[in-house]
């Protein structure tokens, strides 16, 4: 039986999410989770630009500010970011390809849950002795020393929701690999496609130096291990490279699902196909590859030699031309277009100069040399914002505004959108644009106060002026997200009215099943290219018949559950004597519900072909 | 979804499939073979006396490589078609791994 025609209560609507394989709801569960993470890591920025707003300032502690600034970090790249860029992903891709789901709804939902438990695991830590304080880097030279349990936690969460990461990434290859429409040839999928799948390639690869280096570290603060402690024979360097093995590549699987975010926006809102197509293919793919070559270049004062920092120098600097590429095929999209300035295209219009800024401190932080004087001070700190922010963010608020309809059948109010874009535009560049300066003129990075009369007054002022418009902005934002929801008017396929792929051929939010007909993709801008031609749907690959469908399941939320379990035991092992033998019902948990999910024979149901009419004729979906 | 995404075609003659799948068989047997016969090469290498371990270690690793490819192409089917894009993906992991332990043993080093 389908889910189509059933009304449901507040418990049913629990239990569904809980249990549901649906991309179009993981979306959903992604944007929620990833949504609360943000808000939480931005609290954490509030109360550190709190504290630095005036020198010598003790609105809190430097232990704390040490364990506020980590989970800033920490919170903000792997429980946020991350999060919220599978949310699109989730929301987006399978539709975009004319599938009709991913490869393995299973494990989509198993990777979300994972994400999920890691984070909420990693947080717990403020409840239960103390947050790690040794920076989102976490290096070992600092991090073994630290004296409470925050560290494990940081250890232990990762691992759990890394690992729901790396499932994520491997599904969406497979489901770009194998599921798309007849016609989908790879040089026809849209960007945002391309991005994703360029980026999983990027968490196949990325993700395992991770795993190794947090479970090297785990050994050495659990396990007696040394693999990191120069006293016992180990090595703290190494930590510093898994780290960045994946940290330089992880910046890219952030920035390139924005850029595929920011080529939809941009061909849409200029009613022209994105300039440069097969180049801009070609660039994703080559800053993927050359994603991996680079790491060190966040370790030049280490001491690697001037060799090596000279070849991680060059190797980091050829990045920027594919990047250039882009821009330059960004601006000649929207050259000779008829631009609309909607809400996402602002966001769009206002990402090339705040990234072009970026990306010309990314290259002087590259100059080895000259980065002896940028390193650890706040230069860097406005390096990687004005990336991070107005590449990242920036793309996700666009792609928030942008398919929100396509999530859930209504309209951010575009007025609304627009004061939102304002305050955390102009916040954002208040906060990050004097912080170059404070960098140049000495002020260190990671501290928790400053001493008066060295000049640093004025320019941490203005940030933290800053960083209370965008926290406006994000009020804004959410005051729009429940106005829209309570008054919401539903719209149809199309609400933009300038949809070019094929998510906006279908209706808002789409029907489970995605397409009543599998269609036939007949080139780039597959939605476009039907209108154009004056008709009104999709040419269909198949006639219309029964749609089968997988079954939801609890299992993933068991397993993910049971490894949050095992986490707690193996963190207090050795402190609690409870600790093992839970740590090991938790491991019983995870394996038991992985061996019922082998036994179980689960062939899923079928949604039978006069619903699906039924369900098309009412304008599906809702 | 997952279920049934090789589709296979029922047009194709049964009796030509059976001698395919034979012929794979003759392949994977022999390959199997010689494996074991690789592993105990191997085993042989380390354990002899009169080779040295600047001769043992990379033998065994060349050996480990001419494995690793067996692996591949005779039992995961990369022989066949179809699978251009694992390939790539291999080799494309294959590559960045090589690159990245390359650097650390000329110019990194820890
Ligand atoms: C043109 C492209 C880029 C170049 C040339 C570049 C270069 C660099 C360099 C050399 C550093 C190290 C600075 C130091 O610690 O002394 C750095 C730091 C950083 N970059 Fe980039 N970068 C680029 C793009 C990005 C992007 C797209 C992101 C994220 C979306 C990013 C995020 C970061 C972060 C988070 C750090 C700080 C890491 C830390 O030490 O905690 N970068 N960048
Ligand atoms: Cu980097």
């Amino acid at each position: 039986m389908s889910t189509l025609a059933r009304k449901k209560g507040v418990g049913a609507v629990i239990w569904d999410y809980l249990t549901t394989v649906d991309h179009k709801k993981i979306a959903i569960l992604y944007l929620i989770a990833g949504g609360i993470f943000f808000l939480l890591g931005g609290l954490e920025a509030m109360i550190i630009r709190i504290q630095l707003a005036v020198p010598n300032n003790d609105f809190i502690s430097a232990g704390f500010y040490n364990e506020v600034l980590t989970m800033h970090g920490t919170t903000m790249i792997f429980l946020a970011a991350m999060p919220l860029v599978f949310a699109m992903m989730n929301a987006v891709v399978p539709i975009q390809i004319g599938a009709r789901d991913v490869a393995f709804p299973f494990l989509n939902s198993l990777g979300f849950w994972l994400f999920f438990f890691g984070g909420v695991f990693l947080n717990l830590s403020w409840f239960l002795g103390g947050a790690p304080d040794a920076g989102w880097t976490s290096y070992a030279s600092l991090s073994l020393a630290s004296p409470t349990h925050g560290i494990d936690f940081y250890v232990l969460g990762l691992q759990i929701s890394g690992l729901g990461t790396l499932i994520g990434g491997i599904n969406f290859l497979v489901t770009i690999i194998n599921m798309r429409a007849p016609g989908m040839t790879y040089m026809r999928m849209p960007m945002f496609t391309w991005a994703t799948f360029v980026t999983s390639a990027l968490i196949l690869f990325a993700f395992p130096p991770l795993t190794v280096g947090l479970i090297f570290m785990m050994m050495d603060r659990l396990f007696g291990g040394n693999f990191f402690d120069p006293a016992l024979g180990g090595n703290t360097i190494i930590w510093e490279h898994l780290f960045w093995i994946f940290g330089h590549p992880e910046v890219y699987i952030l920035v390139l699902p924005a850029f595929g975010i920011f080529s939809e926006i941009f061909a849409t809102f200029s009613r022209k196909r994105l300039f440069g197509y097969s180049s801009m293919v070609f660039a994703t793919v080559l800053i993927g590859f050359l994603g991996f070559m680079v790491w060190a270049h966040h370790m030049f004062t280490v001491g690697l030699g001037p060799i090596a920092n000279a070849i991680f120098a060059v190797a980091t600097m050829a990045i920027a031309v594919p990047t250039g590429i882009k821009i330059f095929n960004w601006l000649f999209t929207m050259w000779g277009g008829s631009i609309r300035f909607t809400t996402p295209m602002m966001y769009a219009v206002a990402f090339i100069p705040s990234f072009v800024i970026g990306g010309v401190t990314g290259v002087m932080n590259a100059t080895a040399a000259a980065d002896y004087q940028y390193h650890d001070s706040y230069f860097v700190v406005a390096h990687f914002h004005y990336v991070i922010v107005g590449g990242v963010v920036f793309a996700l608020l666009a792609g928030a505004h942008y398919w929100w309809p396509k999530m859930f059948g209504k309209m951010l109010d575009e007025k609304l959108g627009k004061v939102t874009f304002w305050l955390f535009f102009i916040g954002f560049h208040l906060t990050f644009f004097i912080q170059h300066f404070l960098g140049l003129m000495g002020m260190p990075r990671r501290v928790f106060t400053f001493l008066p009369g060295q000049g640093f007054e004025t320019g941490n002022m203005i940030s933290t002026v800053g960083a209370f418009f965008m926290a406006a902005g994000t009020i804004v934002l959410l005051a729009n997200v429940v106005i829209t929801t309570v008054k919401g008017k539903r719209v149809g396929n199309d609400p933009w009215e300038d949809g070019r792929t094929l998510e906006w051929a279908v209706s808002s939010p789409a029907p489970e099943y995605n397409f009543a007909q599998t269609p036939l993709v007949r080139g780039l801008d597959a939605y476009w290219i039907e209108k154009m031609e004056g008709k009104k749907g999709l040419t269909p690959a198949e006639p219309l018949g029964d749609i089968h469908m997988p079954n939801p399941s609890i299992l993933p939320f068991v397993i993910s559950l049971g490894l949050f379990v095992a986490a707690f035991g193996f963190l207090f092992h050795q402190d609690h004597a409870w600790g093992t033998p839970v740590g090991i019902v938790g491991l019983l948990i995870t394996l038991g519900a992985m061996f019922f999910r082998s036994i179980i024979d689960d062939h899923g149901f079928h949604i039978h072909k006069e619903e699906v009419m039924e369900a098309e004729k009412k304008g599906a979906g809702a | 979804m997952a279920n049934h995404t090789h589709v296979q075609n029922p047009k194709v003659d049964v009796q030509y499939r059976r001698k395919k799948n034979a012929e794979e068989m003759k392949h994977q047997i022999i390959s199997f073979t010689l494996m074991i016969f690789l592993t105990l090469i191997a085993f042989f290498a380390v354990g002899y006396e009169g080779f040295s371990a600047w001769f043992a270690v990379p033998f065994i690793l060349l050996l480990a490589v001419v494995q690793v490819i067996f692996q591949l192409y005779y039992f995961m089917h990369m022989s066949h078609k179809g699978h251009e894009l694992p390939a790539l993906f291999l080799y494309g992991g294959v590559v960045v791994a090589f690159v990245t332990v390359w650097a650390f043993l000329t110019i990194v080093w820890i």
